[in-house]
């Protein structure tokens, strides 16, 4: 039994409604979009996935909160799941941008990621 | 220590005023200012924490605070000085800068070039007029992201965000993220006037109701907001009784627009153009008064960043070959005018000969949206100079033209170039 869904892509600001035809788990068909959004489609009815950027805890900063993402696009039913356990994490000062804050969370294979450096309260004149 | 005369001071520290910093170094300018109000550089991008930043500058989707931490490195790479925490007061016509801080005391500096790089502010409520009470808990989106991003209060627990802005719906899904109910955006037009892939990943993510063609009739409560009145408009933004709902929640946030801020470039007599509320400029966006530049959402609201960046180049390049002499003469100004359908135009004027140096890229937003392909089109009188093709065009996001080289004979023979959107 063939049934057509309507998904908005997401890959580039254009956020272009997809046709998607599927039989059961199979696509058939996918009308309007371009490639890159064709293979956002399949990950989005099979495995979808966001990047997640939030802040968490840090100790000694200048700032009482670190800007933090993650280094790929993670798992979305499991974000709130993530949200949770970066809430009980408290970094120490300084930090640098790029540093692993929690490595392969959730077992994902998918760091978390200072998204800026932060210098000690000390240091900040 | 800073010095008494610079080369280029810059006023702001954003994404403008650090590409203007960087490219006046790399143009020859002997030493560069920064003035910045904040602690720290890096302007508004510091409390954007989400990705979606340098798509088109580093072919990379990077955190706000990432895209701006790149080129803070760079600026200290190339040597910049640094004023931060310290507001300018006053810039003069013939540049001296007049700014104060805690630590800085008072300062005066003479500079042979300034880049104006201050950014936009968010409207507010006594803007749209929102009638009501006036209880605490009514912010504007951006204030609550600095609360939430950088210094780590949750402004409130239950939300009603009025505008469906990127940074409203931006909001909506990180206040979520941070455990507070968000119970809906409304948006007074009939459509959404941030990006679809936000409405995607913030709101239909995180089952956050949208509404289009409501607004907020009344605020409720009086120490605290405790519910606001919704309500649905026609097309005249009328509301229409008996569509009214009270909306429980303890905060509103207005996501309602932004506003160039020129306070600074009126003292300097900078003129403003009434319809982007930023200096009327060239295309190296030197304002009517030699010697002031105007780089980024001070001089018009962008879509992206790294449109931003592309123009603080382009001003700090300016800036720089102005305070060593070397601008080429100013031989013949073109006006650039919006024609059909095209709002407004940035530049508002151009020199034929820039086009003998590199492209000029004509940067515009139109009045009504076509929803099917379009030609953007660049006429001297009756002559087609320049004509390109996009799939739609909508006023929400920006549509630009690039002029190159080869329009060099055209231009230069032009008087004035009128730009228009039309369907194809």
């Amino acid at each position: 039994m063939e049934e057509t869904v309507k998904v908005i892509c997401i890959t580039c600001p254009k956020g272009c409604t997809l046709d998607v035809t599927r039989e059961g788990e199979t696509i058939v068909k996918v009308a309007n979009g371009c490639k890159r959004g064709h293979e956002y489609v399949r990950a989005e009815l099979t495995d979808p996935r966001r990047m997640v950027a939030t802040t968490v805890r840090v100790r000694g900063g200048i700032h009482p909160l670190l800007p933090i993402a993650t280094s790929a696009p993670f798992p979305k039913p499991r974000i709130p799941e993530l949200l949770a356990e970066i809430r009980k994490l408290e970094i120490e000062a300084p930090v640098t941008m790029g540093q692993v804050v929690l490595s392969n969370a959730l077992g994902t294979g998918i760091d978390l990621i200072a998204s800026r450096d932060m210098q000690s309260d000390s240091a900040h004149t | 220590m800073i010095k008494d005369r610079y080369d280029v001071v810059i006023i702001g520290s954003g994404p403008g005023g650090l590409a203007a910093a960087i490219t006046a170094r790399q143009n020859g300018a002997q030493d560069v200012l920064i003035i910045e109000r904040d602690l720290e550089p890096g302007g508004i991008l510091l409390q954007c924490i989400h990705n979606g930043f340098g798509v088109e500058i580093f072919k990379q989707d990077l955190p706000g605070p990432s895209y701006a931490q790149r080129f803070i490195n760079e600026a200290k790479s190339v040597g910049v000085d640094w004023l931060m925490d310290t507001m300018v007061l006053d810039v003069t016509p013939d540049r001296r800068i007049l700014a104060m801080g805690k630590h800085s005391g008072m300062v005066e500096v003479q500079a042979k070039a300034v880049v104006m790089a201050m950014g936009c502010r968010e409207r507010t409520r006594a803007q749209i007029r929102l009638p009501g009470a006036r209880p605490a808990g009514v912010y504007t989106a951006g204030t609550a992201q600095r609360w939430v991003n950088v210094e780590g209060y949750m402004p409130g627990k239950q939300f009603v965000i009025l505008g469906s802005g990127d940074i409203g719906m931006i909001m909506a899904r990180r206040l979520t993220f941070e455990g507070a109910k968000v119970e809906r955006v409304l948006e007074i037009m009939p459509y959404l006037t941030g990006l679809t892939r936000n409405y995607v990943q913030c709101l239909l993510d995180n089952d956050i109701p949208l509404q289009l063609r409501h607004t907020v009739k009344r605020i409720i409560g009086r120490k605290r907001v405790e519910a606001i009145e919704s309500v649905m408009v026609d097309e005249r933004w009328q509301p229409i009784p008996g569509t009214e709902e009270i909306i429980p929640c303890d905060t509103l946030l207005l996501s309602v627009g932004l506003i160039p801020e020129n306070e600074l470039s009126r003292k300097a007599g900078v003129n403003l153009d009434p319809i982007t509320g930023g200096p009327f400029v060239d295309d190296g966006f030197q304002t009517n008064v030699p010697g002031i530049f105007s780089a980024g959402n001070v001089v018009h609201v962008y879509d992206l960043v790294d449109w931003v960046t592309e123009a603080g180049r382009t001003a700090g390049k300016r800036a720089a070959l102005y305070a060593q002499g070397k601008l080429p003469p100013d031989n013949k100004r073109v006006q650039l005018k919006a024609a059909e359908n095209v709002r407004y135009v940035v530049p508002h004027t151009m020199n034929s000969v820039s086009l003998t140096e590199g492209d000029v890229r004509l940067q515009m937003r139109v009045r009504q949206p076509i929803e099917e392909p379009v030609w953007v089109e660049v006429r001297s009188g009756d002559k087609l100079v320049a004509r390109k093709g996009e799939p739609y065009a909508r006023p929400g996001e920006m549509v630009t033209m690039t002029l190159t080289a080869k329009h060099y004979e055209d231009v230069q023979h032009a008087n004035e170039l009128t730009v228009a959107v039309i369907k194809r």
